[in-house]
């Protein structure tokens, strides 16, 4: 994995933020003040039943959200 | 501490020192700490935001105001509570003065989230103090930060506190003293701040001042690697429920049951010591039965306040969020949604209140449309001597009896009816932007003592007030309609016949002929709207009997007699969806802002309510 969505990033794997898909402003300020901001290091902590949503690391955070939100953000491979 | 009312233009003395942070950094517990028993809750003009603040004497005995304002990520608002902490901030507020001093709380444990807000605030140029919160949780998990770097780059004073324990509350207010001592500065304009920008340095002074990363919250992990397990997750919520409902219904029984018999015996009092009269009918039937209504549900609101206060307190809230949210999903809400319904099985009241934490107006909308759909603690009276007369006790499956059975689905036809309208409704009337799920978890913490308590008594207060005062009127105004004008001297029929409501039950009873309803429901159905279980009291009232809410083994012999099979089921189904409670329509005004909406609700609901009556009536006519 290079460059790819939170969405689609494995369990236990750690990522790093590299942007934000084009969305609604106010959805994209929502997520950047929640950590979602380039260079955040972000891992899948937990899924729900189902598996929709996710609960996702964020720095220091853990965010809960729903996949289709997961993939507006692009991650790459930390290092 | 006291409830009172709204903030009109205050003068005041003490200087205002506003509280603000993060919505996860023990802001609450901090302010609580400070200020004690002294809070004073009231509400802002126009909106249903809570107002809290304590008057408190800094260490050299001059008084401050303390204010508690909502937490937040920015200060661009995105819900009614986050407009309040700008507007303050900004003072815009109206009937508020703009804070004289910012107290800043920020959680040690995660310090750059945090920071963001807290430089946000800076940038409005009021001098702040900041309280670096959780402490002891940060040096568990190994982070160590340099507070003193911290205060320096900041340039204001930094301490280190346990809100939770009382910790470095005194050096706290010294520090606020000597920033109120500073001439004021004049106030900076306020512009959006770019949200990257503020991040990034956010990020960089974090990283500036922490001498140690430590773990990121190991104990948490560990413990959401079961809670939210995908299968043990579910089954411990459920069982967590499982113990609310419990205790909500089987402890509240006691204290309930001490409250009737308190105002049974006032009532006994009254009508020993006044001669038969109007007024004297006024006080028992009015008044005391006003009051009677209203406090009765006392303990069940107070156990299950209890309980959702701790869940929210200790961090597991969002999770159950996070566990119902597919499911919610599939009627169109989101798992924010879930606390708000389940606070609606004790009273649909505190349920409509709690929707307020929902950020989608939309979706907070559909929620208090469906709120009372969940099956309120006041149809419990009504299911439980409609099923003693009519359901015989025997079992269906081993310990399983009929009459349980029954029950469970009055439950479960309101909870798939809330599902329906949720699913009709988000189609509709309030068709909105697609819904997202988007929550901060917070870490696990033991909720302190003082906390719940402090909860509890400002949510008991604001459910006395709000719901006592037009229960109460409700209750006095139904009386009156109930009792005049009075029968004449040689009245045949039971004295109601002869009443406006009476009449207006004659008006509604061809109406609701056709759904299997008899003369005696026509004329319950209005006197029930004061509060659900007062249809019981009614019914023994016309059916001439003695009114005793205690025992109503004489009313279930009198109905079994009286009423077909078909009627009863067709007034329980009315009753799972009938908007039929003032107080809930009174309150669903308040917080949506006008008639409109509280309408609509009356008119969906009881047409519903109409529908599946009519609908047991006669599937059950032909079956039985």
């Amino acid at each position: 994995m290079t460059h790819s969505t939170l969405e689609a990033l494995p369990a236990g794997r750690i990522a790093r933020v590299t942007g934000l898909a084009p969305a609604e402003p106010g959805l994209v300020t929502r997520l950047l003040e929640l950590g979602f901001d380039e260079g955040a290091g972000v891992e899948l902590l937990h899924q729900a039943p189902l598996g929709d949503p996710i609960a996702v690391r964020v720095d220091g955070s853990v965010v809960a959200l729903r996949r289709a939100l997961a993939r507006l953000i692009l991650v790459a491979d930390a290092q | 501490m006291n409830v009172e009312t709204p903030v009109a233009a205050r003068i005041r003395q003490a200087p205002l020192v506003a509280v603000i942070g993060h919505p996860n950094a023990g802001k609450t517990s901090l302010f609580n700490a400070l200020s004690g028993a002294r809070q004073k809750v009231g509400n802002y003009p126009g909106v249903t935001v809570e107002r809290k603040s304590a008057e408190l004497p800094l260490p050299s005995g001059a008084r401050i105001e303390l204010l508690d304002l909502p937490g937040c990520y920015s200060l661009v608002p995105r819900s009614l509570d986050e407009q309040v902490t700008r507007d303050t901030l900004l003072g815009l507020q109206p009937g508020e003065s703009r804070p004289d001093a910012l107290l800043i709380v920020t959680d040690a444990t995660n310090l750059a989230a945090h920071l963001r807000f807290a430089l946000d605030a800076l940038r409005l140029g009021i001098p702040a103090v900041m309280a670096l919160n959780r402490m002891d949780m940060a040096a568990r998990d190994g982070i160590a930060i340099d507070s003193a770097a911290l205060a320096a780059r900041l340039g204001i004073p930094v301490i280190e506190t346990v809100a939770v324990r009382k910790r470095g509350l005194a050096d706290l207010l010294a520090a606020l003293e000597s920033r109120l001592k500073l001439p004021a500065a004049e106030p900076l304009p306020f512009t959006p701040a770019d949200t990257r920008a503020l991040g990034r340095e956010a990020r960089t002074v974090a990283r500036a001042v922490t001498l140690s990363e430590g773990s990121v919250r190991l104990a948490s992990r560990r413990l959401d690697a079961v809670l939210l397990h995908p299968v043990a997750g579910p089954v411990i919520l459920a069982a967590i429920l499982f113990l609310m409902f419990q205790a909500v219904f089987s402890w509240a029984e006691a204290p309930m049951g001490w409250i009737e018999s308190a105002i049974a015996w006032a009532q006994g009092l009254v009508g020993t010591a006044l001669p038969d009269s109007v007024f004297r009918s006024f006080l028992n039937d009015g008044i005391l039965a006003g009051v009677g209504a209203v406090v009765v549900f006392l303990p069940q609101i107070l156990i299950l306040f209890a309980f959702i206060l701790i869940l929210e307190g200790s961090g597991y809230m969002v999770r159950a969020a996070f566990l119902m949210d597919r499911l919610m999903a599939s009627v169109g809400l989101n798992g924010a949604a879930f606390i708000p319904l389940l606070s609606s099985f004790a009273c649909a009241i505190p349920g409509i209140m709690a929707a307020r934490t929902i950020p989608d107006e939309k979706d907070r909308l559909t929620t208090i449309l469906i709120a009372p759909l969940m099956t309120c603690s006041a149809r419990l009276p009504v299911y439980a001597v409609i099923i003693a007369a009519f359901i015989p006790a025997q079992s269906v499956w081993g310990p399983v009896g009929l009459q349980g059975l029954v029950l469970f689905i009055l439950y479960f036809a309101g909870i798939v009816g809330a599902m329906l309208a949720a699913l009709v409704l988000k189609r509709t009337v309030t068709k909105g932007p697609p819904p997202t799920f988007l929550m901060e978890m917070p870490s696990y913490q033991l909720p302190a003592w003082r906390d719940i308590l402090f909860g509890l008594w400002i949510r008991a207060g604001a459910f006395l007030k709000r719901a006592g005062t037009i229960i109460m009127g409700v209750t006095i105004a139904l009386w009156a309609l109930a009792s005049f004008p009075a029968p004449p001297e040689n009245a045949e029929r039971p004295a109601i016949e002869y009443t406006i409501a009476g009449r207006i039950g004659h008006v509604i009873e061809p109406l609701v002929r056709p759904i299997g309803f008899n003369h005696e429901i026509a004329m319950t159905l209005l006197p029930a709207m004061a509060a659900r279980e007062v249809a019981v009291a009614s019914l023994a009232t016309i059916y001439a009997l003695d009114a005793d809410e205690e025992d109503t083994s004489s009313l279930v012999e009198r109905l079994q007699g009286g009423w077909p099979l078909a009627t009863a089921l067709a007034f329980l189904a009315w009753f799972v969806f009938a908007p039929q409670c003032l107080s809930t329509l009174a309150v669903v005004r308040r917080e949506t802002g006008g008639w409109k909406w509280p309408l609509f609700m009356f008119a969906y609901l009881t047409a519903l309510a109409y529908i599946a009556a009519g609908l047991t009536f006669h599937i059950a006519s032909a079956l039985l």
